[in-house]
């Protein structure tokens, strides 16, 4: 039988599985978005941690994803769930993009708008929430994209350390030497990643056209 | 004019600006600015003019000497509440292109927590009197004219009713034309508003139509503080040299 028969008859395990990958992306991406934008924030306020910080993300990114599920494997309370590990594995990845699309964008944001609007009073805060943070939203948004699909690409190593997610059929099916299995589970990643992509970048359109 | 106990709205007291690394952009500026007058700060880039007038709103912090806004040191001030007495207008503009025009213009009343009937009164108010069509009012910055733009500029510093407006070469981006009706009009605007002004330049006739007292400023030092027709007729060699490259069609 071809793929299309394997996945119709195997429907209810691979949406199971597809909900499974995707709860591993979105609690990811939710993650590093709590952290990786005030960080990136942080740094558009307190330029000497620029280095330190994007230097410490970069390098997390340089890990080999395989290798790093393994290193969190014995740690306590995290390692004792595959679950748990997945996420914070993958939140680690994301967080990269995020921070540093936050601190570009708000950076990024035209020197004169901010000049003029400390000039007139306002207090930091106003500005980085009236000002800045609007402004830099499309390419946060844009981070958030590129974090998201890069997650949608790595989940699938989650299914090695028992996570589960699509990479399981992809794993069971290099075992068993069986395409349509790997497909099964290769096609609905890819359709979700591209499904990331195209609906990140709707709304990163939308953003950067509302100025 | 001075102001009744004959303090000046601006002082400065050998105030000198150094950047963090050695060059001196201001050195030993004393310099008094009286209530309802609009200060010149000519010169040439690198004059120090622009740095004199954000040292006023504490957007630079004077490494020597203390500049008194109103009577209070600028130190001694609380930088929000200093910043939001003072209008200021820059060159660039500055529009938040993500507001509409009424809003840009309400920003400070919005901050300052006015009613939104009030902002809104006031905004029409300014609208008309900086010359814009109330149509203008829900078009983002993108879809102004460059002379529009900077009417809205005029607008927004003077929402809050400051006593004070700093403007940093505002019409230098503008087109000669656009310029000269926007000079006029504020020329107008002084007039009927009495603000203390102090205006950067490196346009001497924008000096000589505008200015009650005009400064000359060179290499981070005050030259000379001379009223227009003094400043026409100064034997002054520098003073000379700049009148002298904007011809003789320097009249106010």
């Amino acid at each position: 039988m071809n793929v299309w028969h394997f996945v119709a008859q195997n429907h209810v395990e691979i949406l199971e599985l597809t909900l499974q990958h995707l709860w591993l992306v979105l609690a990811s991406i939710f993650f590093a978005v709590l952290i990786g934008i005030p960080l990136g924030i942080f740094i558009t306020r307190h330029p000497a941690w620029n280095k330190p910080v994007l230097g410490g993300a970069n390098i997390i990114q340089t890990i080999p994803s395989l290798a790093l599920f393994g290193f969190l494997l014995p740690a306590p309370w995290i390692g004792a769930r595959a679950d748990r590990l997945a996420i914070l594995a993958l939140t680690l990845y994301a967080l990269l993009p995020l921070i540093r699309n936050t601190y570009t964008g708000i950076t990024g944001v035209d020197r004169a708008v901010v000049e003029a609007g400390r000039g007139m009073g306002m207090t930091d805060r106003q500005l980085l929430f009236q000002v800045e943070l609007p402004l830099a939203l499309s390419v946060i948004i844009a981070g958030i994209r590129v974090a998201a699909v890069i997650s949608v690409g790595l989940a699938t190593i989650a299914a090695a350390i028992g996570a589960g997610g699509l990479g399981e059929y992809i794993f069971r099916g290099l075992a068993m030497v069986n395409n349509q299995v790997i497909l099964a589970g290769a096609i609905p990643a890819a359709l979700l990643a591209i499904l990331a992509d195209v609906s990140l970048g709707w709304l990163e359109k939308r953003l950067s056209q509302a100025k | 004019m001075t102001s009744p106990n004959h303090e000046p709205a601006i002082k400065f007291r050998n105030v000198s600006y150094q950047f963090d690394g050695g060059h001196e952009l201001l050195r030993n500026l004393d310099l008094d600015i009286q209530l309802g007058e609009t200060l010149v700060l000519l010169g040439r880039s690198g004059s120090g003019k622009t740095t004199t007038l954000k040292l006023i709103n504490h957007l630079l912090v004077p490494t020597g000497g203390e500049i008194r806004v109103q009577g209070k040191s600028t130190v001694e001030w609380d930088v929000i509440r200093l910043r939001r007495s003072i209008g200021y207008a820059i060159q660039e503009v500055g529009l938040f292109p993500h507001f509409t025009v009424a809003r840009n213009i309400g920003l400070v009343p919005q901050i300052e927590d006015w009613s939104s009937d009030r902002i809104q009164q006031r905004v029409e108010e300014l609208m008309q009197l900086v010359g814009l069509d109330r149509q203008l009012a829900s078009r983002n910055p993108g879809e102004l004219s460059g002379g529009q733009r900077q009417r809205v500029g005029v607008a927004r510093a003077l929402a809050a009713d400051p006593p004070i407006l700093l403007m940093d070469e505002p019409f230098g981006a503008l087109d000669p034309i656009t310029r000269a009706e926007l000079q006029r009009e504020f020329q107008g605007l002084q007039q009927r508003l009495k603000k203390t002004v102090v205006f950067v330049t490196h346009d001497l006739r924008e000096a000589l139509m505008l200015g009650t007292r005009i400064a000359l400023m060179e290499a981070g030092k005050l030259v000379v503080v001379l009223t227009p027709d003094e400043f026409l007729h100064s034997p002054e060699a520098l003073v000379k040299a700049y009148v002298d490259a904007f011809g003789t069609d320097c009249k106010k």
